[in-house]
């Protein structure tokens, strides 16, 4: 059926256009015009616009889907399109069979897009190498340890040679072992004052400087996720100037939150990555604006009973399908970034890091959508979300920025 | 930022942290612990203030020291006291620690005395009862993991007051393991909202948390340097698990580092007192001689302890 979006604001991140009151053709699953209509095009079904912008689907570099029904339709409904789902689910996503089932279970849904991260290593021990080919074959678009470091660094090293050999990125979140495992919160002032165990800068900062000797020699391209430091992205960007094939994202919640947010031990304040200093949250946001790095939600739901803890007994992450665009606008608006390029942190980038078409709006591209009223303002509420995570640190403020409507291949999948 | 120690009229209804409380509360604890000091010497060493309250010690880490002097301290205010070894109980069987609080508040508990090996645990307790309308519950931090042990820390206030009477002259010591103290956590705070104008911290690095200086300790990684002209010397306790990681060589260099012997103890004023949370080691962070000497406090920091808990509960749950 043709579809005509009337009197948006249509934004296209990749190109930097953004017309206002115009209308976006949608035919056969594809973007067919933009301002204006194809010859001989006649809408079947309108959708209007009005005071809202129309931009691409946003694609998630992180998403658990622990409820996978649930998850999808909280994508949905938080504009999100595409979701790529770390392998540290339950069974581990280590063989083509589990990658297989999982894409097959999105496609039934139909709701976001769904693409695997395959494990890299069998069970994620970090000790023998996941099939990998097979996992690729099966829809894995990349492989991962999600969060689990690889302590045997010859492991990691052979497992990169492998991957490049046929040319798979792997993405790794930098996280010394040693350094990490007893940790609890940014080994800053607040973990101090709060009798916390701390985790240190280093404990990004020597993982990272591993990776990058290792893709020096062996020429894998890596895509490292939740930097959380200032001097980690300090050594990402050196490395990127240096040409190296390294990419990276950083988590909605640390461009917006430090370790002051824990207060009295909120446990909806407790992250991994912990989330750190003031200064590391300003060098983050300088780097996302800059354009060295995605923004993603690192969508972790946790149910209340793993909330309802001591801190460091707490499970670390928040849910962030629903609020990684609104978090995103709040974003733009204390670092002053433009809507286009903030919207382009979470479409235009991430399609880029995945080496995937998508994150643009232009004539014969697929019309992955999200409509969206940038100024309406709604409360974060457990009801309010579709996500059986309701694990937000969130909870209770207003959030501006509101779904409409979300579109994949041309069909409506959320309607607000 | 809601300061969840106090009620709306800013009273004291738990006590979970010195941090956060103005000098006025503190004062009032001390005071009140004084006036009770009296009650401990009487025959009949009882007064009525939490008559028909139940007091119940939730210990899910052990200790009979604090626990014992927190029962006695309950006893003499008339409260019921019962006491329960959360370790060999609930959360065995699975049990979560805020299941275990509903149940004992359906038994009509009157006030909390917890103490957990997490930091923060008596935080999500008393922000429970909060939100589930239980005002009237109160909660008194007895030790949580390496946050705070906020009664020692008044305890160790009140010793000072007793024999330095003014805390705006002094200079103050706290030396050893403070990154894995709460006792030290608690006795900055107090000591800092006191007006205590020098609080040094002696230790190796090892053993201090990054950022002291933030809390405004002055960092001393020299003993000799650190105790001169003290008048106050906090020795705490070094835990033996210390030894096994990368922490410190051994006993024995620790104690020729840091160990307080008469000789390091001349180099404080000669009127310093010396004081240590208990239990002492021995030749580990304190030589005999001076636990032992005329200018050791230790034991009546201890007396002191029972009024001090008397005063918060009194304070906290009293009629």
């Amino acid at each position: 059926m043709n579809l005509e979006i009337t009197n948006g604001r249509v934004i296209c991140p990749k190109s930097g256009a953004d017309r206002s009151n115009a209308s976006l053709f949608v035919t056969e699953g594809r973007i067919a015009g933009i301002g204006e209509a194809p010859a001989g095009f006649v809408a079947g079904h309108t959708i209007d616009a009005a005071g809202c912008v129309v931009c691409p689907g946003l694609i998630d570099l992180g998403a658990r889907l622990s409820s996978i029904e649930a998850e999808l339709a909280a994508a949905v409904a938080g504009g999100v399109t595409s979701v790529v789902v770390p392998p540290d689910a339950d069974p581990p996503l280590d063989e083509p069979e589990l990658a297989d089932r999982l894409v097959h279970r999105g496609n039934e849904i139909g709701k976001a897009r769904v693409l695997p991260l395959g494990a890299l290593t069998l069970g994620l021990k970090g000790e023998r190498l996941a099939e990998l080919a097979g996992l690729k074959k099966a829809g894995c678009v990349a492989f991962s340890q999600a969060k689990v470091p690889v302590v045997d660094t010859e492991a990691l090293l052979r497992a990169m040679e492998y991957a490049a050999t046929f040319g798979f990125a792997v993405w790794l979140q930098p996280q010394d072992y040693w350094l990490s495992r007893s940790g609890i919160a940014h080994d800053g002032e607040v973990a101090s004052r709060l009798g916390l165990a701390g985790i240190p800068v280093a404990a990004e900062t020597i993982a990272i400087g591993t990776i990058i000797q290792l893709v020096r020699i062996t020429g894998c391209r890596v895509h490292l996720t939740r930097i959380s430091s200032a001097a980690g992205m300090h050594l990402v960007h050196r490395a990127q100037h240096d040409g190296l094939p390294i990419t990276c994202d950083v988590g909605i919640h640390h461009l917006l939150l430090t370790e002051n947010d824990i207060g009295y031990f909120d446990p909806h304040a407790r992250f991994a990555p912990p989330l750190r200093a003031q200064s590391d949250r300003e060098a983050l946001s300088e780097a996302v604006a800059a354009g060295w790095a995605a923004i993603c939600s690192d969508h972790t739901p946790v149910g209340a009973d793993d909330k309802l803890l001591p801190f460091g007994e707490a499970k670390p992450g928040a849910t962030g399908l629903e609020v990684l665009l609104p978090l995103t606008l709040k974003w733009a608006e204390t670092a002053k970034v433009s809507l286009s390029t903030a919207l382009g942190r979470i479409t235009a980038a991430p399609a880029e890091i995945l080496g995937l078409p998508g994150g643009q709006l232009a004539v014969g591209a697929v019309a992955d959508l999200c409509i969206f009223d940038p100024d309406a303002t709604w409360q974060l509420t457990a009801e309010s979300l579709k996500s059986r995570g309701k694990n937000s640190p969130w909870l209770g403020y207003m959030m501006a920025g509101r779904v409409k409507a979300t579109l994949v291949g041309g069909e409506v999948v959320y309607r607000a | 930022m809601h300061n969840p120690q106090l009620n709306a009229n800013g009273e004291l209804t738990h006590l979970l942290s010195i941090e956060g409380l103005p000098q006025a509360i503190l004062t009032q604890i001390l005071d009140t612990a004084a006036s009770f000091m009296e009650v401990s010497a009487r025959e009949v060493k009882k007064v009525p203030l939490l008559r028909g309250k139940s007091v119940f010690n939730l210990f899910f880490e052990n200790s009979t020291r604090t626990r014992t002097t927190f029962e006695i301290a309950a006893k003499r205010l008339s409260a019921d006291v019962i006491n329960l070894d959360i370790n060999k109980s609930s959360t065995a069987k699975g049990e979560t620690l805020l299941d275990t609080i509903d149940n004992l508040c359906a038994m009509h508990a009157n006030l909390f005395v917890v103490r957990h090996a997490s930091s923060g645990a008596p935080y999500l307790i008393a922000e429970h009862l909060r939100s589930t309308g239980r005002d009237d519950i109160h909660v008194v931090n007895a030790g949580d993991g390496r946050h705070a042990h906020p009664t020692q820390g008044l305890l160790d206030m009140y010793t000072i007051r007793h024999y330095k009477k003014d805390f705006t002259q002094l200079r103050v010591a706290i030396v050893g393991d403070i990154l894995h103290s709460r006792v030290a956590r608690s006795d900055i705070h107090a000591l800092t909202t006191l007006g205590v104008p020098e609080v040094r911290a002696i230790g190796p690095e090892t053993l201090l948390p990054k950022h002291l200086d933030k809390l405004g300790v002055h960092v001393f990684h020299d003993m000799d340097e650190g105790l001169k002209d003290c008048d106050v010397i906090i020795m705490l306790r070094l835990q033996n698990e210390r030894m096994t990681g990368a922490l410190l060589p051994s006993a024995g260099e620790y104690f020729r580092h840091y160990g307080l012997t008469p000789q390091k103890l001349a180099l404080a004023r000669p009127d310093a007192i010396v004081m240590h949370p208990g239990p002492m080691n021995r030749g580990v962070e304190i030589h005999s001689a001076v636990a032992d000497g005329g200018q050791a406090v230790i034991l009546p920091q201890v007396t002191f302890g029972i009024a001090v808990r008397m005063a918060v509960m009194s304070i906290v749950a009293g009629n």
